[in-house]
């Protein structure tokens, strides 16, 4: 007879506890609805960044970008009489730990759009928490064409966005380059297998390349950490190539391009945006430097208005520092979701979604932005040269 | 057969550095059994009080020989207290204990130095300053090159084995510390200070890997707090090649470690080298567990 009691107890209990759950979940759902079409409050943007580990430098200047915009936006008067809040989180350059930054500022901070990762590595760790919790991600810096396409099954991912031009078109540009104002024939390919940047830009840099009638060499690899080159760039010396393509990121290219021009290789080198950072030229020296070329977003040499004043701005909030390629895409990235809120009228994540895919002709620090039917932009890229260990503008070039 | 030599040369220069700090890792073992995995982290940290003092004394006006030398002197005795401090603070309370705790607390002094490391020095990876201008020697007709820091890392390397050598078998402190490894509580009783012996131990062997810490720094121009953990594995998969508790072991395990993964890496197989590299623990593990130059030891029942 005590059983049954407990029995049916227990039963009312947890039917009440579940009750009381939903009514305040339901509750929990309406008072934000309500807050999102009333005045006042705010609306709070998550960003998913590389404040530590070896991609530092990406995260840092990406978020100091962010920031920008929203201290711009909020003086502005912010969007639909809100002002923006910027979550950062940290994903330690790391696939799982950004997997881990996105769950945190989706449950806990209720963001209702993601901006990052910088690298296309980290940035796939977010997709699937993004598509999963349907809440929108506007990719700062990845270039992989598989972040915003599904590789197996060649669909796009509804929920994804970039701020960034894709591998495709960066790869291109340099092969071209290489070929029309190079003049190579030959080329060595020295690709960071552990990223899927890199492989990614020696994938569609080999195409371009040989399409234009050049000859790859040869293709070598190395792993990140990695500090002594000088058996793989014996050979590459061996093989005489006309320029070497050397897609991968700062810390390593610094070090390979130093040991190289130490022992004797004076071909160009040639590379994307993972250059970008002033820890290249600290690592390599200005005068292993001469003779490179980088593809990136943007250049802060640029003339245009809208690249000269969001640099002025730039420098004013961060003492001085002039933006790199990353800061401009930070301040791009999140300068597309506030566009994308106001046109949505409501900070809704299925609704910024839809506006997000039908942005057109926005004007940002990078270009005049156009999103295509695979979510990514259509806009200009530039080749920069070093020279004294400082990016020059050395041509622009169009999608 | 030029350019075998060449990458020859090549492979020198990085196995000498993964000799400097095999040293650490095997003269540790062989008198505490212990298997420091802190000691990539102390070359680490070397490498970082290298950078400082040399960008301070170059700052100073001092010529380019002085700064290296006393740079090298600065973060070779920094790093000797710093072993000693790891040592009394981490490894002495647990002497009684498992062997396998204190494997454990190696890892974690190992963890707590490379984020202590990202803490104050930042995550970013930091330039080292050319302490001295890289001259480049061209040998049998311009085929073959040598350049100034290869040369200076070879000749470093023999010099502080050398000393080593002098030490261990000539000094009083050498003779304590063999006598030590091979039976502690004998050699208490005996009047050897046996705290003192492994003191020593922990010391020279963190200076010598401080030393490898500046020529790193020196060669490949970056340093960053993480730095620590690969040329560390190397280093203590080379004192297992030559066969741990061996220093003669520990100089033929690095250069051949160093060798094969450059001859490796030159023969096309760059994506292989680390792979290779932690083959050979393996079946070094399997076939001679001793090492190369390891002594069969019956274990005690």
């Amino acid at each position: 007879m005590k059983k049954i009691g407990a029995i049916i107890l227990s039963t009312v209990l947890t039917a009440v506890l579940a009750s009381g759950c939903g009514n305040n979940n339901t509750e929990n759902s309406s008072s934000s609805a309500n807050g999102g079409n009333a005045a006042g409050g705010t609306i709070k943007i998550g960003a998913d960044l590389e404040l530590t580990g070896g991609q530092a430098s990406f995260g840092d200047s990406a978020s100091k970008g962010a920031k920008l915009a929203v201290q711009q936006i909020n003086e502005a008067g912010g969007i639909l009489g809100k002002q923006l809040e910027l979550v950062v989180a940290d994903n330690a350059s790391k696939s799982e730990e950004a997997t881990q930054a996105a769950q945190k500022l989706i449950t806990n901070d209720k963001v209702v759009t993601i901006i990052g990762a910088s690298t296309s590595t980290n940035t796939l760790g977010i997709v699937p928490v993004a598509t999963e919790k349907k809440i929108p991600l506007v990719a700062v810096g990845a270039t992989n064409p598989k972040v915003t396409v599904d590789e197996r099954s060649g669909d796009v991912n509804e929920w994804v966005f970039r701020a960034a031009f894709i591998d495709p078109f960066q790869g291109q540009v340099m092969a071209n380059f290489a070929t029309n104002n190079l003049s190579a024939k030959t080329a060595v390919i020295y690709t960071d297998t552990s990223s899927d940047y890199s492989k990614g830009l020696q994938k569609f840099f080999e195409e371009t390349f040989k399409a234009n009638g050049g000859e790859v060499l040869s293709q070598e690899s190395y792993q990140q950490k990695d500090s002594d080159f000088k058996a793989v760039l014996t050979r590459i010396k061996e093989a005489n190539p006309d320029v070497i393509y050397l897609p991968g990121y700062y810390e390593e290219v610094g070090k390979i391009v130093k040991q190289a021009r130490e022992m004797g290789i004076t071909v160009p080198f040639l590379g994307g945006d993972g250059w970008d950072s002033p820890q290249l030229a600290e690592i390599a020296g200005a005068a292993a430097l001469e003779n490179t070329y980088m593809s990136n977003h943007y250049s802060p040499e640029d003339t245009a208005t809208e690249v000269t004043s969001f640099v002025e701005a730039y420098k004013a909030a961060n003492g001085g520092a002039v933006p790199d390629g990353m800061a401009a895409l930070g301040y791009d990235a999140l300068k597309l979701v506030a566009d994308a809120i106001t046109r949505a009228g409501e900070a809704d994540p299925a609704k910024i979604k839809e506006a997000l895919a039908a942005t057109k002709d926005l004007q940002l620090a990078t270009g005049k932005i156009t999103l295509n039917e695979t979510h990514d932009p259509v806009k200009a890229a530039v080749v920069l040269k070093f020279v004294n260990g400082v990016q020059t503008f050395e041509a622009k070039v169009n999608p | 057969m030029e350019y075998f030599i060449q990458q020859l040369i090549n492979g020198i220069s990085v196995g000498s550095i993964y000799a400097l700090i095999a040293l650490g890792y095997t003269m540790v073992y062989g008198i505490i059994k212990l298997i420091n995995f802190a000691h990539g982290d102390v070359f680490m940290v070397g490498s970082f009080i290298g950078l400082y003092s040399a960008k301070y004394l170059a700052n100073a006006g001092f010529p380019p020989v002085v700064v290296l030398l006393l740079s090298l002197i600065i973060s070779m005795t920094m790093s000797a207290l710093l072993g000693i401090t790891i040592e009394r603070l981490a490894y002495k309370p647990l002497r009684k204990s498992t062997r396998i705790a204190a494997l454990i607390t190696a890892i974690g002094v190992s963890f707590l130095l490379e984020y202590v490391g990202v803490l104050i020095l930042g995550p970013q990876a930091q330039g080292f300053p050319d302490i001295m201008v890289k001259k480049q020697y061209e040998l049998f007709g311009s085929s073959i090159q040598v350049d100034s820091n290869q040369v200076m890392i070879l000749i470093t390397t023999i010099v502080l084995m050398l000393i080593l050598q002098y030490i261990v078998r000539y000094t009083k402190t050498g003779k304590a510390m063999r006598a030590v490894s091979f039976d502690m509580e004998a050699a208490r009783l005996m009047g050897i200070n046996v705290d003192r012996t492994i003191s020593a131990t922990f010391a020279i062997g963190s200076a010598l890997a401080a030393a490898a810490g500046v020529i790193f720094g020196m060669t490949y121009n970056s340093v960053d707090p993480l730095m620590g953990v690969m040329p560390g594995l190397k280093a203590f998969v080379a004192a297992v090649l030559g066969g741990i508790g061996s220093i003669p072991g520990a100089l033929v395990g690095g250069l051949l470690l160093g060798t094969v993964e450059t001859e490796i890496s030159s023969l096309g197989y760059s994506s292989w080298r680390d792979g290779v590299a932690f083959a050979v623990l393996i079946l070094i593990l399997i076939f001679k567990p001793s090492g190369l130059f390891g002594k069969n030891v019956r274990e005690k029942v």
